[in-house]
């Protein structure tokens, strides 16, 4: 029974950090109908100019998860204006090969500057030595709990950005229905790429709460591009159009995984997630929280 | 078929066998075309291998070959579908364990004469993956797909390590292969070589006619417009799953000769990475083209090894860098490639030909 | 497209001949001939130099610590041609990355053998990686000495005649710290953890030796491509072990530590010498300690560790030896730490010269086989080689030593035994004194 709970508890807190990522790829599907498969190069890099500064020039966790941040705003930002704009309306083949690119040069360009050994690690935020219940010691530490309530805090951000504010109902606008934006005078481009920025920022945040839970996640290779993986069946799992369903489809992924690697085996959990991504898209393709029905042929 | 100018309303006359047309029946049967060209490129060839040496045979022409069958694969099946796969490098994974467990199982005296059946069969089990793999993805398009078949390219390495079966499959260091030996006249790379060039015109050969045959048209209908295409009465998702099931047994094919020349059969081989640089190749030499494939296969077995030499002309000394260079490259080159260039190198070499023909025509 | 085909033709006709041209102009020839047949094999040597090859991680999970070897072995062949070199001869070490990825050493071997023309292949990397190409350096009859790896399968003269291993097997170092377990930590709880390949396994063979199998509890195996071992370390914790004896590389010992941190679990940790490098783990759990608000140190993580060495610490400055590695570092290799994995490469390099300074002037692939075969003295190293024409394993034995600070300290005396029943017995002979140049007599 303890076992179980520990299980549920180390779910939980990775499926957090998938739901970061899912967070991401959803918020760039609900502005532009892409699929960013840059996603996890992007934040593998943002998150190695955070290692940069911590590890290389001890800088502060604290200063160090602003400036990550602010490099993938500033990442999403570009990438959105440079490569994916002339993309956009045209055929998906296109915009999956553009963001591929990218994937491969991020990963290039990552090894060019920071090279290929997978020997970096990233400091966590807070202890990682599990809470005591009298004397066994829970899977789950003031880190893990500090992982779940960042991501909430971005959900929550997120809701209250997109349904409160101005900007939020002129990005749900442009994502919409771009055209009756542009009459109504809404600079839609711009805010594309706002909402690239954005995902990015929190693709960002991601990466950062990923690599402090184990040493050799950063490198340019390797647990980014399963972070990938995962976060895209998260996002399948709970529909591409919701951000909530993001997060409840990582928690559940997480979750799953988790039992995977306890009870049945720990080295075959890229084939869990796989059979979990190809179940979901049999039976509901559209996701748990699906806003749309699927279009049929 | 060229046309023959009429004034409006004059009689077509059918061309009769050898008037204007200098290559006869050649450009009447596609079969009997693709067929000499096959054996002129064969010929070619043997030419090739007896000329190269040794080291340029194992390190070039050989890995060039073995990837010209996995690309030409899944340029027919990105190309002519519009399905994009992120997964074939594990479909190449596939033939490589199908073929390293059929020889470390099946003792044979037939010598080389064994690798015939052998490297049908690994086409035959990829096939098998890819029906399978085509079947669930039938039903998805565009990004869907990509990110399922990226999840396969990812997931499917780590079963060699499933407890169940880490025996059998080797686990992470995988499966020795031992190879019959070459035929006594001749030299093992040179033997390699031709093993790996012959497989490669077979593949193109098949794949050749498949593209110019009625198949190869009922394919792009259904990348052109699926609504269309079914309204003609063409079933979209048996084109589609026949055209996984046809790049997965070039995969395969590919896969197995890759065990057979390395001599192993390792997951660290099939990564993610080996999917995405058959995707750059597939996509530098112009999707749906086999010359292409061709082109495409050349610039990702060259370009790690020209890496050093370029790093040293622009004087870089980094390891990092030269290390990561073919990376940087097929990142431009994929998104170069959709911005600029959607045609791939074979469109460029078409544009530039149709330029040079109609400014020789003026 | 109306007459692709007949580009396809046309292509593969321009590409034949470019490649041709490029290909047939340089060394042409199809069979790799050796000069001197009546005296032995010379390929790599000639009037001035020698050229050996290597393979070597110095990318991915096996990189960390690892990839110090190959540069300061190259160091102290640099010192050593400084000197003059051996014999007249300038040894050239040409070193590639195989990352750990047993497809790649077999591409970057070929490399080396067919197109770099080495002499031989010297301290090839890995367990996992160097049995995927013994086979074929033996059928080529390419020396393939001192292999870096503790696995028995180096020791088999009839079927790898070439083969040599250097550092002690890992039978040898399980029996020796599974007999130090059993001394110490008697009649307590005892389980593995393990690297699932060679290294691993004969390292469990070694300590299933000397441990009674009833204090075995637990042994968890861990795949080298997944870093996510949470599941094995709850099986140690959950077997109530209170020692774990891990067979693992340092990104692999780090976790580990790490693992057994989270959960609250707190064995006496006993690992082997090629994963417990005090600086290299350091190096790994440093980002661990500097999270914000909790009192963990890197360093701290692994005081204590018990773990063994085979050559002498870099505290002991009195040592000759010692003496020599900080001089060849300071000029050499001055950037690297001078952690466990450098003074390895300076100590295997050494034993490099020093067969090739036995072989003489007239250095050939066999006659070199045959200097290493006549017995070696073990330079740096706390035991004897074992190197005889009846076998070609290394050193024989360890020394068992516990980190205190960033080194390791040896304690009592260094021990020697076999891969099989044999007993361990201590070793009490003194050091050989390094010779003041560097450069091996013959």
């Amino acid at each position: 029974m303890f076992r179980f709970l520990n299980l549920t508890l180390s779910g939980v807190s990775n499926g957090m950090i998938y739901a970061a990522v899912a967070l991401a790829l959803v918020l760039i599907w609900r502005a532009t109908r892409i699929v960013n498969f840059a996603q996890g190069a992007m934040l593998m890099f943002t998150t190695f100019i955070a290692w940069d500064l911590s590890q290389q020039h001890n800088v502060n966790y604290w200063v160090c998860l602003i400036v990550a941040v602010v490099a993938g705003l500033i990442l999403g930002g570009v990438t959105e204006r440079l490569l994916v704009r002339p993309v956009e309306n045209g055929p998906p083949l296109n915009a999956v090969i553009v963001t591929l690119g990218l994937f491969i040069f991020l990963q290039g360009l990552a090894g060019a500057i920071w090279g290929n050994a997978q020997a970096h690690s990233y400091p966590p935020a807070y202890s990682i030595i599990g809470y005591k219940v009298g004397d066994r010691t829970l899977l789950f530490a003031p880190n893990d709990l500090y992982i779940v309530i960042a991501v909430a805090v971005i959900l929550v951000a997120l809701y209250l950005m997109f349904n409160r504010t101005p900007v939020g109902l002129r990005m749900r606008a442009s994502a919409f229905a771009p055209e009756v934006a542009r009459l109504l005078g809404v600079g839609v481009g711009r805010l594309l790429t706002v909402g690239w920025a954005l995902a990015a920022g929190v693709g960002a945040v991601a990466g950062i709460l990923a690599a402090g839970t184990q040493p050799g996640y950063v490198a340019p290779t390797g647990y980014f591009d399963a972070l990938l993986v995962y976060g895209f069946t998260a996002a399948v799992l709970g529909g591409l159009d919701s951000s909530v369903g993001a997060v409840v489809g990582g928690l559940l992924l997480g979750v799953l995984l988790s039992y995977g690697d306890g009870y049945i085996d720990n080295n075959i959990e890229g084939i869990y997630a796989l059979l979990i991504l190809i179940g979901v898209l049999m039976i509901r393709p559209s996701g748990l929280f699906a806003r749309r029905s699927v279009r049929r042929v | 078929m060229t046309q023959q100018e009429t004034p409006a309303g004059a009689v077509v006359v059918p061309r009769s066998v050898s008037t204007t047309d200098r290559f006869g029946i050649l450009s009447r049967s596609t079969l009997l075309r693709h067929t000499l060209l096959a054996l002129i490129g064969f010929g070619l060839f043997l030419a090739l291998v007896e000329v190269m040496s040794d080291i340029h045979l194992s390190v070039w022409v050989t890995p060039i070959a073995y990837t010209v069958c996995a690309a030409a694969g899944l340029t027919v099946l990105v190309g002519l579908t519009g399905q994009i796969s992120l997964g074939n490098g594990a479909f190449m994974m596939v033939g490589a364990y199908t073929v390293a467990l059929l020889l470390e199982h099946w003792q044979s005296s037939h010598g080389n004469l064994q690798l015939i059946p052998v490297l049908l069969a690994a086409a035959a089990v990829s096939a098998l993956f890819g029906l399978v793999v085509g079947l669930a993805a039938a039903r998805l398009r565009g990004p869907y797909l990509a990110g399922a078949t990226l999840a396969f390219a990812i997931g499917l390495p780590q079963i060699v390590n499933y407890s169940h079966l880490a025996n059998t499959l080797g686990g992470n260091n995988g499966i020795s292969v031992t190879p019959p030996n070459p035929p006594s006249s001749f030299d093992l790379y040179q033997w390699q070589a031709i093993l790996c060039g012959i497989s490669a015109i077979v593949i193109l050969w098949v794949l050749a006619n498949i593209t110019k045959s009625r198949l190869g048209r009922s394919m792009r209908a259904v990348r052109d417009d699926e609504i269309a295409a079914s309204l003609c009465g063409l079933s979209v998702a048996r084109v589609q799953v026949f055209a996984f099931i046809v790049s997965a047994a070039c995969a395969g094919v590919g896969g197995g000769l890759l065990a057979l020349v390395r001599l192993v059969a390792g997951p660290g081989a099939f990564g993610l990475a080996l999917s995405l640089s058959l995707l750059a190749a597939v996509v530098f030499g112009g999707l749906g083209s086999l010359a292409g494939a061709v082109y495409g296969s050349i610039l990702v077995i060259m370009l790690p090894l020209w890496s050093d030499d370029v790093s040293s002309a622009l004087s870089i000394h980094s390891g990092k860098v030269t290390n990561n260079l073919p990376l940087l490259v097929y990142g431009v080159v994929l998104a170069l490639a959709m911005l600029v260039f959607p045609g791939g190198l074979q469109g460029a070499v078409i544009k530039l030909r149709r330029l040079v023909v109609s400014a020789v025509r003026r | 497209m109306t007459r692709p085909r007949y580009r396809v033709a046309a292509l593969g006709a321009v590409l034949a001949l470019g490649l041709a041209a490029c290909g047939g102009s340089s060394s042409g020839g199809s069979k790799s001939s050796s000069s001197g047949t009546t005296k032995g094999n010379t390929t790599g040597v000639t009037a001035t130099t020698i050229t050996i090859g290597s393979t070597q991680p110095l990318t991915g999970i096996a990189a960390p610590g690892y990839s110090e070897i190959a540069p300061a072995a190259k160091a102290m062949f640099d010192y050593i041609n400084a000197q003059g070199g051996v014999n007249g001869r300038k040894i050239i070490y040409k070193y590639l990355d195989d990352a750990y990825n047993p497809t790649e050493t077999v591409t970057k071997t070929q490399q080396l053998i067919l197109q770099d023309k080495v002499f031989g292949i010297f301290n090839g990397l890995g367990t996992p990686t160097h049995l995927k190409v013994v086979q074929f350096l033996n059928q080529q009859k390419v020396p393939d000495v001192f292999v870096a790896s503790g696995c028995l399968c180096w020791d088999n003269v009839s079927q790898y005649p070439f083969t040599f291993g250097w550092q002690p097997d890992y039978t040898v170092e399980g029996k020796i710290l599974g007999n130090y377990i059993k001394q110490k930590f008697a009649g307590q709880k005892v389980a593995y953890f393990y690297q699932d390949d060679d290294f691993g396994q004969n390292g469990v063979k070694g300590l299933d030796m000397e441990i009674p199998s009833s204090q075995v509890v637990s042994k968890q195996p861990y795949q080298l491509t997944n870093i996510n071992i949470q599941s094995q370390v709850q099986k140690l914790q959950s077997s109530g072990a209170k020692v774990v004896v891990s067979f693992s590389v340092p990104a692999f010992t780090a976790l580990l530590k790490l693992n057994m941190l989270k959960a609250g679990y707190n064995p006496t940790l006993v690992v082997s010498d090629v994963g417990s490098d005090p600086l290299t783990l350091s190096g790994l759990l440093e980002a661990f300690a500097k999270q914000g608000g909790a009192k963990v140190q890197g360093n701290q993580l692994i005081q204590g560790i018990i773990t063994d060495g085979y050559l002498p610490p870099w505290g002991d400055t009195g040592n000759s030896w010692i003496q020599l590695f900080k001089k060849v570092h300071d000029q050499y290799d001055a950037k690297a730490p001078m952690d466990g994995n450098v003074e390895y490469g300076f100590a295997v390099a050494y034993t490099f010269a020093e067969a090739l300074a036995k072989a003489g002037k007239d250095v050939t692939r066999e006659n070199f086989v045959k200097a290493i075969e006549a017995g070696l003295d073990p330079g740096a190293g706390l035991v004897p080689f074992r190197y005889s024409s009846s076998s070609h394993a290394g050193f024989t034995g360890v020394q068992v030593g516990v980190i205190h600070g960033t080194t390791i300290v040896l304690q009592g005396q260094p021990q020697t035994t076999d891969d099989g029943s044999g007993g361990i017995t201590d070793y009490t002979q003194t050091q050989s004194q390094a010779p003041a140049n560097g450069v091996p007599t013959g």
